[in-house]
Parts: structure tokens; sequence; C-alpha cells
């Protein structure tokens, strides 16, 4: 079984209230490094077997057509999960 | 003069919506998201609710209901449509409309008598208003913060294409306050607040609502 990473992230000049709740959020636990937050989207799509580039090609497809609006975001990365990825 | 009204899983407001068309004298027709089928219709409501609890991004899945690839080329080929609340996220998904909504800046649910300028009445939804003039409607929603890009922004001032605009503070953070936006053939139109609400006396903050099925009767009768 493969499994297909995607990920996906607000275009930066739209407004992000979850994010900036987040940041509102972060300082008030001692976490005051940070100075912004943007929070993103990610979806793990299986597959029987190997992850093919076939596989890939057709991720990308659902990112752009139904995963992202493209009016607000960006499909920052469509890759393979790797076994370095999942002991993460 | 028929009227439909679409139901998604998840619409709240459908009912309401075909009760707004018959108050101004035509039929309401219920169209099922499953279908494929506009029954004939002469034009269209996209009702409020949660279509598919909002999963994914508002809009995102009814988007590719099978009832939307009938709806789609009718839009394009100038049927009358209006998409109120959920119904414009869905038509913004479409990309029927431009923009998207986002979640209100202040992350809290609105539920207001919403002061509006009608600035295009030149739609088929919106005829009957004089340009300027100020309504007020019921605005209840959680993410209806309009956006889009500059150019985009622009571009829909320049063409006249910002329909309605909130009137004193901006109650979501819509960029440059856009409560409402037409396609270039101004038949389809989009806007957060809800119409269908404000049809009788005694329900809701006026009866601004009822111009909006007004001025598609005659849109309708002209066409």
């Amino acid at each position: 079984m493969g499994h297909v990473v995607i990920d996906v992230m607000l275009k930066p000049e739209i407004l992000d209230p979850q994010g900036q709740a987040v940041n509102g959020a972060l300082p008030r636990l001692g976490f005051d490094q940070f100075t912004d937050v943007r929070q993103g989207k990610r979806f793990l799509l299986t597959v029987d077997g190997a992850v093919t580039d076939e596989h890939l090609a057709s991720a990308r497809d659902a990112a752009e057509k139904l995963l992202s609006n493209p009016v607000i975001e960006d499909v920052v990365s469509v890759r393979e999960l790797r076994d370095e990825d999942a002991e993460q | 003069m028929k009227i439909g009204v679409v139901t998604f899983p998840g619409s709240l407001d459908d009912r309401d919506a075909a009760r707004a068309v018959r108050a101004v004298g035509a039929e309401a027709v219920s169209l099922w998201h499953g279908d494929a089928d506009l029954r004939g219709v002469d034009a269209v409501v996209l009702p409020g609710g949660f279509s598919y609890g909002d999963y994914l991004r508002c809009g995102a899945i009814a988007r590719f209901a099978p009832v939307m690839d009938a709806l789609v080329p009718a839009a394009q080929g100038g049927l009358p449509v209006i998409g109120i609340c959920n119904g414009f996220q869905v038509l913004c998904e479409s990309h029927l409309l431009p923009g998207a909504l986002i979640r209100n800046d202040h992350r809290k649910f609105n539920c207001v008598d919403q002061r509006l300028v009608v600035e295009n009445n030149q739609t088929a939804w919106t005829s009957g208003f004089e340009p300027g003039q100020e309504i007020t409607i019921v605005l209840k929603n959680g993410e209806g913060g309009f956006v889009a890009d500059e150019t985009t922004l622009d571009r829909l001032e320049g063409e006249g294409r910002v329909v309605f605009r909130y009137a004193g503070d901006n109650p979501n953070g819509s960029y440059r306050a856009i409560a409402g936006v037409t396609n270039e053939r101004g038949n389809i139109v989009g806007l957060m607040p809800h119409p269908e609400h404000c049809i009788e006396e005694g329900y809701g903050p006026s009866t601004d609502g009822l111009t909006f099925f007004t001025s598609v009767l005659k849109a309708m009768a002209s066409a």
C-alpha cells in the first residue's frame, strides 16, 4: 500500500483567520518566538501497491480540481509518502 | 414562470427560497442535487445552508453534484441564477463567479440585520432596485469573507460587477466590503445576505428581499 501526500496552503495575500487565532494562542502558552502562523491542509491518498508516476499525476490533477481552490489556495507539494515520513 | 430551488445534502434555506418564489406568484420547482435535470425551469436559486457539512471548503463538494452538470452550462448560456450564502460559495467554487468566501475575519458566526447598498441594478435579480439604494436584509454565516486578488477586485469594480456592498461597518472582513457580485452578463448573482428571509412584514427587518424575486420575474418575461 502506497501513500501520496498533498499539502495545500492559502495564498499569502489571503487572510487566514484560523492561523491568526493560533498565532494569538501561542504566546499565552509561552511560545513567544513565532511572529506569524499560517494554517494549511494535508491530504493523504492511499493506493494499492507502490506509488507510480501515474498515481502522482492523477493526484496532482485531483489537487488542482477538488482538493484546492486555485482562487485562494496553492498546492505546495504532491509527493509520495516515504517510510522516513511515516515515522514522524 | 418556474423557478427551481436546488436542495443539496445540508441545504437549510431551500424551503424559505421556495416560499419567496411563490410569494411573487411564480411556481417553485424543487431540484435535487443528485439529478442532472433542471426540469424546464426559467431561473434557479442555490439556497443557503451547509451543503456537505461545509467539508473541504464551503461549496467545494456541492460544485460537483450532478445537478451542477446541468446548471453550469445553462448559467453560462444566460439562465438567471442566484446563489445565496452557501449558494454564493457554490457559485464561486464552480467559477461561475469570481473570488471565494473564507471564514469571517473575527472568527465568529454573524447573525444580524445587515444594511447593503445596491450598486448594480442591471442584473436579472436587482433591476427593481434604484442604483445606490440602501436595503436591509439578514446576514447569517460563519464564512462570509469575500476575497480575491487585487486584479480581480479592480476588474469587478471597473466593470460595475459589485452588485452589493456592506453599508456601515464591514461585518466579516470582506475585501472592499463586497457583499455580492455578478458575472459579465448579469444573469448570475451571488451574495452572502439572505433576501429569501425578508419577504413578509413581521418576519425580518424588511420586505426588501421581495424585489430580488420580482426583478427576476421581469427578466424572465422579457427574455
